[in-house]
């Protein structure tokens, strides 16, 4: 899927994140696929946001990046910690002086990178797209593929600029090593904060709870409640514990305080696009649709044949949801013995 | 304490949008209206301004687009904005978000000639786009702190005081309160407010209230930085996604979820 031949080698950079405890999230994998593809044979740079001036990628996430073919892993390092998407973004430019001629900076999709990549577009005249599901380079040019309009239109777009900045939908990309391993070193870049990073104070900041399934945003399959469970998601919960997926929610479910509001699946809250998605007594209401109808493959349960979300369903069941996903459950329990 | 928020006519989400064949937005549709999330930016700045209640408090909605877009500040009108500006000029059409975002910028800097704006207010994102940049490429071009997707917002003083803007954030893997001094851009959450909807007097007044109308040449924007010229995407290919093929819908008669399962396990699902 990836046509290098019209492109020469050009480095290009990927903002790698970590949770607190130096475990890399989920869409690394993918990010560093992709920027091998944009690189033709360029270097993959990669970046790690220091939490504080001791934050550094363990030997095992070393290795593991090398198996993706980082050349490098540049440490954005600010005394306090680097905090903020102003000095993630002065990072960023400040490492694209250094490394010349960088055909792109890779994102995963989230609310902070948008940002980031709202500043790189004004500091460096970069053309930036956000929510890519494919970037590949065509004719020289950085070209993305992108759904709008609640999944209904697809685009492709090209970048007009010689930097490309793009944030990049998890699932979007299927992750494969490299060809050959490489070793990456560590380069740290000392940051002291510009006029607009420093004036911005952190108040606050609580990392959320890891539930133990995986990250809603990143999640090959996911569960989704709605209004049809009444407020009880434990069959929801059942089921995605049986797939290894996460739990999602409608607007109405995290409104009515069922789930907590980061669950929300929509324009507004979450932008999911898993291999699988399941719908339980999820109507299908626009804004739903939008943040989830580029699924792979999408499955629904509701008692209401007329709900909208049969219309985009792959497999629709018009029934109890109750008796459904349980029955569903220990299916699959028993075809795994 | 002087407010200026953002606000933009989309098409209706509820209606069949489309792409025309530039690749750009088809925008007379006739179900066009104030983009949802923006009525949300409306109401935190009018409660911002009406908790202040002086003759000096102000909010003033700012939209760029063809001539519909009018309605967007019409909106802003009838639910309390107490006045309007509409950057009208072919030369936008095209545009991508910085480019955008340098026609706002301009004419943020064109309002504080008249008097300091305090506080630039959006909504958390277009339900046409949906890139969310807007906000923090304006904050960016005007060099002022921006503190997008606010779902609870807390101003103290004004600018010309020292007073400061404090937003909580709810993201993708961390809930944070950031603080910045005025002025500052903000954007803000549907979480953050209930939208107040505008009685018959308001929309009755709104409709005879001025609007002024700026070109990029009254703001003094080169051209060239805006609309398509200044866009730096562009769509090869838009097109309709073709509907789902061998969509199976079925009654469940006591057995949904054993077929449920069987049909994970025949698409290699599980």
């Amino acid at each position: 899927m990836t046509d290098t031949t019209t492109a020469a080698p050009a480095p290009v950079l990927v903002l790698l994140e970590h949770t607190a405890d130096g475990t890399l999230r989920a869409p690394t994998d993918e990010l560093c696929t992709a920027a091998r593809g944009l690189a033709a044979g360029g270097a993959v740079e990669a970046v790690w946001v220091a939490g504080d001036e001791g934050d550094t990628p363990a030997p095992a996430v070393l290795e593991h990046l090398g198996t993706l073919g980082v050349a490098r892993v540049h440490r954005l390092v600010a005394e306090g910690g680097t905090h903020g998407t102003a000095l993630v973004a002065q990072g960023l430019t400040t490492l694209l002086d250094e490394v010349a001629g960088a055909r792109a900076v890779l994102l995963a999709s989230s609310f902070e990178n948008k940002e980031v990549a709202a500043r790189l577009a004004v500091r460096t005249g970069a053309g930036v797209v956000t929510d890519a599901d494919d970037v590949v380079v065509e004719d020289g040019r950085v070209v993305t593929g992108k759904t709008v309009f609640a999944g209904t239109w697809t685009t492709r777009c090209a970048v007009a600029t010689p930097l490309a900045v793009v944030t990049l939908k998890a699932n979007a990309v299927p992750a494969a090593p490299a060809e050959a391993a490489t070793a990456p070193e560590v380069v740290d870049v000392p940051l002291v904060p510009d006029a607009v990073a420093a004036a911005v104070t952190l108040v606050e900041r609580t990392e959320r709870d890891v539930s133990g399934r995986p990250d809603l945003s990143s999640a090959h399959v996911v569960v989704v409640g709605g209004r049809g469970t009444e407020g009880d998601f434990s069959p929801v919960e059942e089921l995605a514990d049986v797939l290894g997926g996460a739990v999602g929610a409608t607007r109405v479910a995290t409104d009515e305080g069922w789930i907590a509001h980061d669950a929300q699946i929509g324009q507004t809250g979450v932008t999911i696009s898993p291999r699988l998605y399941i719908g339980a007594g999820v109507s299908g209401a626009v804004h739903h649709r939008g943040g989830m109808q580029a699924s792979g493959t999408i499955v629904a349960v509701n008692a209401d044949p007329d709900a909208p979300i049969f219309e985009i369903a792959d497999l629709g069941i018009v029934g109890d949801l109750f008796t459904v996903l349980p029955q569903a459950a220990a299916e699959l329990r028993r075809l795994r013995g | 304490m002087r407010i200026v928020v953002c606000v933009k006519h989309v098409p209706d989400i509820q209606s069949e949008r489309s792409l025309g064949d530039d690749g750009r937005t088809v925008r007379d549709g006739g179900d066009g209206t104030l983009n949802e999330l923006d009525e949300n930016a409306v109401e935190a700045a009018l409660a911002l301004v009406e908790a202040r209640g002086g003759d000096d408090d102000e909010v003033v909605a700012l939209t760029v687009g063809p001539e519909d877009a009018v309605e967007a500040v019409r909106k802003a009108l009838q639910m309390g904005a107490g006045a309007a500006v509409h950057v009208l000029d072919d030369r936008v059409a095209g545009a991508d978000a910085v480019g955008t975002a340098q026609v706002l910028a301009a004419a943020v800097r064109h309002l504080g000639q008249e008097r300091p704006v305090d506080l630039v207010v959006l909504g958390m994102a277009g339900l046409d786009g949906l890139t969310s940049l807007l906000p923090t490429m304006l904050g960016e071009l005007l060099g002022v702190p921006a503190l997008p997707l606010a779902s609870a917002l807390e101003v103290e003083g004004d600018a010309a005081s020292g007073g400061t803007v404090q937003a909580r954030r709810d993201l993708d893997h961390a809930s944070e309160t950031l603080r910045a001094p005025l002025p500052a851009v903000v954007s803000v959450t549907d979480q953050a407010n209930d939208p107040r909807y505008p009685g018959f007097k308001q929309i009755m007044a709104a409709r005879k209230a001025p609007v002024t109308v700026l070109s990029l040449d009254d703001l003094g924007v080169d051209p060239a930085l805006t609309g398509a010229v200044g866009a730096r995407t562009q769509v090869l290919v838009a097109r309709p996604r073709p509907p789902r093929e061998d969509r199976v819908l079925v009654q469940d008669t006591g057995d949904g979820g054993v077929r449920l399962a069987q049909f994970l396990v025949e698409r290699g699902l599980v």
